[in-house]
């Protein structure tokens, strides 16, 4: 599988992590394209179903992304975020799916470096896992 | 006749080269406008440009377009434009929405898998807008009223600054006179000021000004409604004496027979039950503390009626509780010193010649109750040696407060700098961590009582302070030199926390506002909503905060005076429509989505409702309901789905 590009849906929030993305660009970081992100006012939004049915439609990981704990735009979103994760991590593993194939990423509007850095890093994670669909995510 | 079927129209921005340098823009444009549901899509150079914007009008009318996709850099930077220019063609402006291929695609990826990206990302907000209903903005009318907490340098500042733009003004303080702490000190850092005589004529400005009722002796009891909405109740205590009729003789006062603490002179001195805080008190007058007062209750003792030559005095006066409407609230509830009880290590309250710095503020103070002589508590003698401990229950995480209250180096500064004025020939230590002096003119002033004032500062702990005889023995560590230090001393001043002021978190559950983890009131956001709470509508002033100097005070009262008379002088309050909204006929009335809101938006009787102007959405609500009853407007789950199909199918690149 040395041509395996992982599909990679990111949920990120507006304050932070898409605004941490936006920074990446203005200082154009170069990272892995693989992701295709889809912008929510809080990660606090984000359903574990969407999660799931991105996995099913063909994705090999996917990112959500929100402001650093203490720091959420709406108070307590990313908090209501990391439990419904979590729970959703035991619930992955116990349906055979990697959970590290769902990743929570906390990254400011500061951090540029830190997003590119997090979405090579993400990649390589998936690579190293192979992908999640037997047909390599083909339809 | 309305559209049934979605027609998108796309608008490829090359940014100049900053995006069609790296995406193939055209092919871009080419595929989307195979994709279903768009009907026209275009490239063009500029596409935030007047023709720009004039190309994206004359399509959304050439091709009665339903929805807009501009491809092009992030939305913080244009979505605005955008939609404004889409509503100047007749287009409802929530049908438009921005793709971002800048910031996110073309700056940091290069060659074709930036253009197959580009084409993912295009596509999928093609998803979302086939799925936006038109919006509006909900619109509210506002009561051209405030309501401010607490008479504090903030709150009158607060007032004024309302009151001065137009505005009638409720200002609501809970002991008998507005002037808060600033009233007892003596003078004012860096500047040496007289605290009393910058400070009253704020006091006799707020009291006069046509449009601001002064509330003393008075307390919110209840609030209710929303931003632009809100209804109080107050309820004002019985002062027992008519403000009207009371000439300040002061005759009530000499016949008292009770004499109780003084809380102004932070009980250094004794005071009457009828009393007045201090001789520029405002209102100007006399106030019965009922609590200690004999008359009242069972037994009438009458001595100041019988004295009060204009017949002020009224034992049958009743609280009265008052209804009002406001359309924004400043809350300037100030500080507190932290309790005495909590220092047992530094014998504070057992010792009496160990206070604290408002202690000391009133023993410099010329209206104090040694008329400005510094005399200890215990004999009244002239302390010869001072000690002052520094960050006394501040950056103590394990025994005390874990924060800084970042006014006391330079209280200290001053205590000690006016305590060699006062006592030339006296000794002045200072125990500190580290002297931290940002501000205007600070370091000068910190450096001036350490070199010209000769006032010894020791960096390091104080571990112990204890009476030996007429001594106070201080225990330290100088930690410079590594050497224990025992100081005998007449006087021991301890530069305690700054506190929430009592009644805080109380009045902060009553009006739905955050409070954090030390009971200071918490800000919308620390950095960009300093002045806000979460709460829309409620601002934030002064060291209810969190600590803080009159300056610093000042300026966030000011500032959260401007704030609050942005929403007062608005023809009527819009909000954006983006929110949570319920479908009640799927709502069983669980509940869960209620703690999930951090703003109190969310009300369940049969159904659950939001209250779209309460609510920021932010959408945790939605992702909680557990039968997809809350659901999000122009962010549905269903668009959702479908963007994420999107985003992974095979891109069609035209190749």
């Amino acid at each position: 599988m040395s041509g395996f590009e992982p599909r990679i849906v990111a949920f990120l929030c507006r304050w932070c992590a898409a605004a941490g993305a936006d920074l990446a660009g203005t200082s154009r970081l170069q990272y892995p394209p693989n992701a295709i992100p889809i912008r929510v006012n809080c990660s606090g939004r984000v359903e574990p179903q969407w999660v799931v049915e991105a996995l099913k439609a063909g994705a090999d990981g996917v990112l959500i992304g929100g402001c650093h704990p203490g720091d959420c735009h709406y108070v307590v979103g990313n908090y209501k975020t990391r439990r419904r994760i979590y729970l959703l991590h035991k619930l992955l593993a116990d349906m055979g799916i990697e959970p590290e194939r769902v990743r929570l990423a906390w990254v400011s509007a500061t951090e540029g470096a830190r997003f590119a850095q997090g979405m090579r890093e993400f990649l390589a994670e998936l690579k190293r896992l192979g992908p999640l669909h037997e047909n390599g995510g083909e339809k | 006749m309305p559209e049934t079927r979605p027609r998108i129209g796309v608008f490829v921005c090359h940014c100049g080269k900053n995006i069609a340098g790296t995406v193939d823009v055209a092919r871009v444009a080419e595929s989307v406008s195979r994709f279903p549901g768009v009907v026209y899509a275009t490239h063009y150079e500029y596409m935030c440009s007047d023709p720009g914007q004039a190309l994206v009008q004359r399509a959304i009318k050439e091709h009665r377009l339903t929805g807009v996709v501009v491809a092009a850099c992030s939305p913080t930077m244009h979505e605005e434009t955008f939609r404004r220019a889409a509503e100047e063609a007749g287009l409802n402006p929530y049908l438009v929405e921005i793709a971002n291929i800048r910031e996110q695609v073309s700056w940091v990826h290069t060659g074709f898998p930036a253009t197959e990206k580009a084409i993912r990302v295009a596509r999928t907000v093609v998803e979302k807008v086939q799925g936006n209903r038109p919006l509006r903005p909900a619109e509210v009318g506002v009561v051209r009223r405030a309501l401010v907490v607490g008479g504090g340098i903030s709150g009158i500042q607060a007032a004024l600054d309302i009151a001065n733009a137009g505005f009638e003004v409720i200002l609501v303080e809970k002991s008998p006179s507005i002037g808060g702490h600033m009233a007892q000190l003596s003078e004012t850092f860096p500047t040496l000021d007289c605290s009393q005589c910058i400070l009253t004529p704020k006091m006799v400005e707020a009291a006069r000004h046509p449009r601001i009722r002064l509330l003393a002796y008075s307390e919110v009891e209840e609030v209710s409604g929303f931003v632009g909405n809100y209804r109080v109740r107050i309820r004002k205590k019985p002062t027992y004496v008519d403000p009207a009729k009371c000439n300040l003789c002061g005759e009530c006062e000499k016949v008292c027979p009770v004499r109780v603490p003084n809380e102004f002179d932070r009980g250094l001195s004794t005071r009457a039950a009828i009393h007045i805080p201090f001789p520029q008190a405002i209102p100007s007058t006399y106030t019965l503390d009922a609590q200690n007062c004999l008359g009242i209750v069972p037994l009438r003792c009458g001595k100041c009626v019988e004295v009060c030559a204009p017949k002020a005095i009224d034992f049958d006066m009743r609280e009265e509780i008052l209804e009002e409407e406001v359309g924004a609230i400043v809350l300037a509830t100030g500080y507190e010193l932290y309790p005495k009880e909590a220092m047992a290590e530094y014998g504070y309250g057992t010792v009496p010649d160990v206070i604290d710095g408002l202690e000391f503020e009133r023993l410099l103070s010329a209206s104090g109750p040694t008329r400005g002589e510094i005399r200890r508590p215990s004999d009244g003698k002239v302390p010869k040696e001072v000690v002052f401990i520094q960050c006394s229950g501040s950056r103590d995480p394990e025994h005390h407060k874990p924060y800084c209250s970042k006014i006391c180096c330079m209280y200290t500064a001053k205590h000690a700098l006016l305590y060699r004025h006062a006592v030339p020939d006296g000794q002045a230590y200072v125990f500190y961590i580290d002297i931290r002096a940002g501000g205007k003119d600070y370091e000068e002033f910190v450096n001036r009582a350490m070199q010209e004032e000769r006032i010894l500062y020791i960096r390091g702990k104080v571990a112990k302070v204890f009476r030996e005889g007429e001594k106070v023995v201080v225990w330290g560590a100088d930690t410079l030199t590594g050497k224990r230090v025992e100081v005998r001393a007449d006087l021991v001043v301890l530069a305690q926390a700054v506190i929430p002021s009592p009644g805080t978190e109380e009045l902060a559950r009553k009006l739905r506002v955050a409070c954090g983890g030390e009971g200071f009131l918490r800000e919308a956001h620390p950095k960009l909503r300093p002045l806000e709470a979460l709460t829309a509508g409620i601002f934030l002033a002064g060291a209810a905060q969190g600590p803080k100097d009159i300056p610093e005070s000042v300026a966030q009262a000011s500032g959260a005076a401007a704030k609050a008379v942005a929403i007062l002088s608005a023809p009527k309050l819009e909000h954006a429509p983006e929110v949570a909204e319920v479908q009640e006929e799927l709502c069983s009335g669980c509940g869960i989505c209620v703690p999930q809101c951090p703003y109190g938006a969310i009300t369940v009787d049969e159904v659950a409702h939001v209250n779209e102007i309460l609510c920021e959405g932010c959408g945790t609500c939605v992702a909680a309901c557990p039968s997809g009853a809350m659901t999000f407007r122009n962010v549905e789950d269903e668009q959702i789905l479908r963007m994420v199909r999107a985003a992974l199918e095979a891109a069609d690149v035209g190749v």
